[in-house]
């Protein structure tokens, strides 16, 4: 049986990883996971400088799922460096690393700063964080802002480069295709989905910055359709995410399109949801005389 | 920290809405006074772990207990729970109260719990005593009739002072006002209980130049340090997140009062 699947020349054992925010750099549940059983591990977003992030409340829980607005709080790129990707150095596993930034510039910095990382395989640059002002979201909800971006970054890259795309646009066909024709190497979905939460008790937000991301199982249909739509608009590897929870969950997303999955909030709940969906693939593969992962994506 | 099914060995209703439980689980053999565990509920519509300290610890048996207050879908369905029922819990989280003997060792420690922020303080009360620096332990409540739940327990092994907000029994008021009315000599203060109490503590030991710990609570998702959901505003820069925000669930949740601004 293959389990591995290939995103843009970097070969990964299996299509398991975690939602980048959801798994801090592997390191917060390295005593409960086995690291090395996962596909990739992908990082917490971070800048060139630290940031303080959002105040609190940051979290709330929704049905099947949650809000958050962290506001990517990071320890920036010299502390990311030296700790985080010095530990993930002991694991046989690829490093994906997410990047985020106020402007043009800063994405650029922590690009250009990750190029001489040996033990990063990907960088994912993430356009859609619903949580930040500036920046962040604003490069991911138009086409014309993403490509000059996606552009901006490719030019100085040395690793392969995924576009994270926003669900909160209306045309996701459209963002995929402008990443694509930009240069990006493959893209990601779907970050987490703009909502609020009122407390009607207090008559006012639950979250200090008054609207979060949604996640978890809640957005699952939403993710799997929009991965979907982005599988059939170009040619480029899809990562997908959005809910996944189970096996089958992220065998949904790969007979959709996605090449490979991740495992978000469903992380929180359970620390083993992704050793535990890389061995219900195994054995799904297994009673359906699967030979090889790859075969199923995009069946549908 | 491990994240493991804990059976239910043991359930008990302490007092109007206030339950406890025990449970059988190897998360008990590393665990201390102060930390936490996150504790699941059966729903699948209700996904984030509930943060409920551990309020006793029996290594031995590989045993914690727990108390909470009923407030929620999670605490509520936790109620229900039944002897040799199964839970999946994440834990011990979290740094705990600081029991070293060079800290403790011939001071007057007094140990402070607002309503349901007593359960953490009991584990503590044992374990100070039994190193030999027996706390004295103020205990706040609403009434008397609302239930003066663990009053019993801390007397076991603390010198017990109880304040109710309506003075039907002990000193009428706050833990601070018992504190005050007392006066009780204090080294090392350490806390639990809601915010405004904790507040009280900070500015009381400012004054006083005596060293405070506290327990804090935030929102949590992951309760293991991931998600960056559940900060405290820090005064100096924290190391780990390299700005003024340390995590509540892993550089909490007990804090030196001094070091966090709330
Ligand atoms: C470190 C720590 C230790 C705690 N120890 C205890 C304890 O020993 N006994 C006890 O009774 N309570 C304790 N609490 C508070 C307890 O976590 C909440 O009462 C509980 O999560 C409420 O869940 P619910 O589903 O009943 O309420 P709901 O209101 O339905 O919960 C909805 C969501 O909000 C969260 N939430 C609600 N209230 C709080 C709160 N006060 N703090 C953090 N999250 C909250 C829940 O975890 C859940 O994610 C502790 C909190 C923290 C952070
Ligand atoms: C607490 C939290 C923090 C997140 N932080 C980031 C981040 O730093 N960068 C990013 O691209 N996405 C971030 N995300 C989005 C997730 O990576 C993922 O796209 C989204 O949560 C959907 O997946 P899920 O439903 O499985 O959680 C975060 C999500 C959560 C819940
Ligand atoms: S609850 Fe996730 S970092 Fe503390």
């Amino acid at each position: 049986m293959n389990t591995q699947v290939d995103i843009c020349g970097i070969t990964l054992k299996n299509p398991v990883m975690n939602a980048s925010g959801t798994f801090g750099s592997g390191m917060e549940y390295a005593s409960m996971v086995d690291l090395n059983r996962l596909g990739a591990i992908v990082t917490k977003g971070v800048a060139n400088k630290p940031w303080e992030g959002n105040p609190t409340p940051r979290v709330t829980e929704t049905p099947s799922g949650m809000l958050n607005a962290i506001g990517l709080q990071n320890p920036g790129i010299d502390t990311f460096i030296e700790r985080d990707l010095e530990f993930l150095k002991s694991y046989d596993t690829k490093v994906i690393v997410n990047v985020c930034g106020h402007s043009e510039d800063e994405y650029v910095e922590v690009v250009e700063r990750l190029g001489d990382c040996d033990n990063v395989s990907m960088l994912e640059i993430n356009v859609s964080c619903p949580n930040v002002h500036e920046g962040g979201i604003a490069f991911g909800t138009q086409p014309e802002a993403l490509e000059k971006i996606t552009k901006a970054v490719k030019k100085k890259a040395r690793q392969k480069i995924i576009m994270k795309l926003s669900p909160n646009v209306t045309s996701i066909a459209e963002m995929a295709k402008a990443a694509e024709s930009a240069g990006a190497d493959a893209i990601s979905l779907i970050n987490t989905i703009t909502g609020m939460k009122i407390d009607i008790r207090k008559r006012s937000f639950v979250l200090a910055n008054r609207t979060g991301g949604l996640s978890g199982p809640a957005i699952r249909p939403v993710a799997v359709r929009m991965v979907y739509e982005a599988s059939k608009a170009v040619k480029i590897p899809v990562i997908g995410m959005g809910g996944i929870a189970t096996a089958e969950d992220a065998i949904e997303f790969m007979m959709a399109g996605a090449s490979a999955v991740a495992v978000g909030m469903y992380n929180f709940h359970s620390p083993t949801a992704m050793t535990d969906v890389i061995d219900g693939i195994e054995k799904f593969m297994a009673e359906n005389k699967i030979q090889n992962i790859q075969d199923i994506i995009g069946v549908v | 920290m491990i994240s493991t099914k804990a059976k239910v060995t043991d359930t008990r209703k302490l007092a109007e809405g206030i339950f406890g439980l025990t449970l059988s689980t190897k998360a008990a053999i590393e665990a201390k006074s102060g930390q936490f565990i996150m504790v699941n509920t059966k729903s699948e519509a209700h996904l984030l772990g509930r943060p409920i300290s551990i309020c006793d610890i029996d290594k031995e048996n590989e045993s914690l207990s727990i108390v909470w207050r009923n407030v929620g879908y999670g605490t509520k369905e936790l109620s229900t729970l039944k002897e040799g029922e199964e839970v999946d819990i994440i834990g011990p989280l979290g740094n705990g109260f600081p029991t070293d003997e060079e800290l403790i060792k011939g001071k007057s420690i007094t140990l402070l719990g607002g309503g349901i922020g007593a359960p953490p303080l009991y584990a503590l009360a044992k374990e100070l005593s039994s190193k030999g620096v027996k706390p004295v332990v103020i205990l706040g409540y609403r009434s008397e009739s609302a239930g003066l739940f663990l009053k019993d327990e801390f007397e076991r092994t603390a010198d017990v002072i109880i304040a109710t907000d309506d003075g039907s029994a002990g000193v009428k008021g706050t833990v601070i006002d018992a504190l005050k009315e007392h006066d009780v000599k204090s080294d090392i203060i350490m806390a639990c209980g809601p915010m405004p109490m904790l507040k009280g503590i900070k500015n009381y030991a400012q004054e006083k130049g005596i060293d405070a710990y506290i327990s804090l609570e935030e929102r949590m998702a992951c309760g293991v340090g991931a998600c960056l959901g559940c900060v405290v505003k820090t005064t100096h820069k924290d190391h780990h997140s390299q700005v003024n925000n340390a995590r509540i669930c892993t550089e909490g949740p007990v804090f030196e009062a001094k070091e966090v601004e709330i």
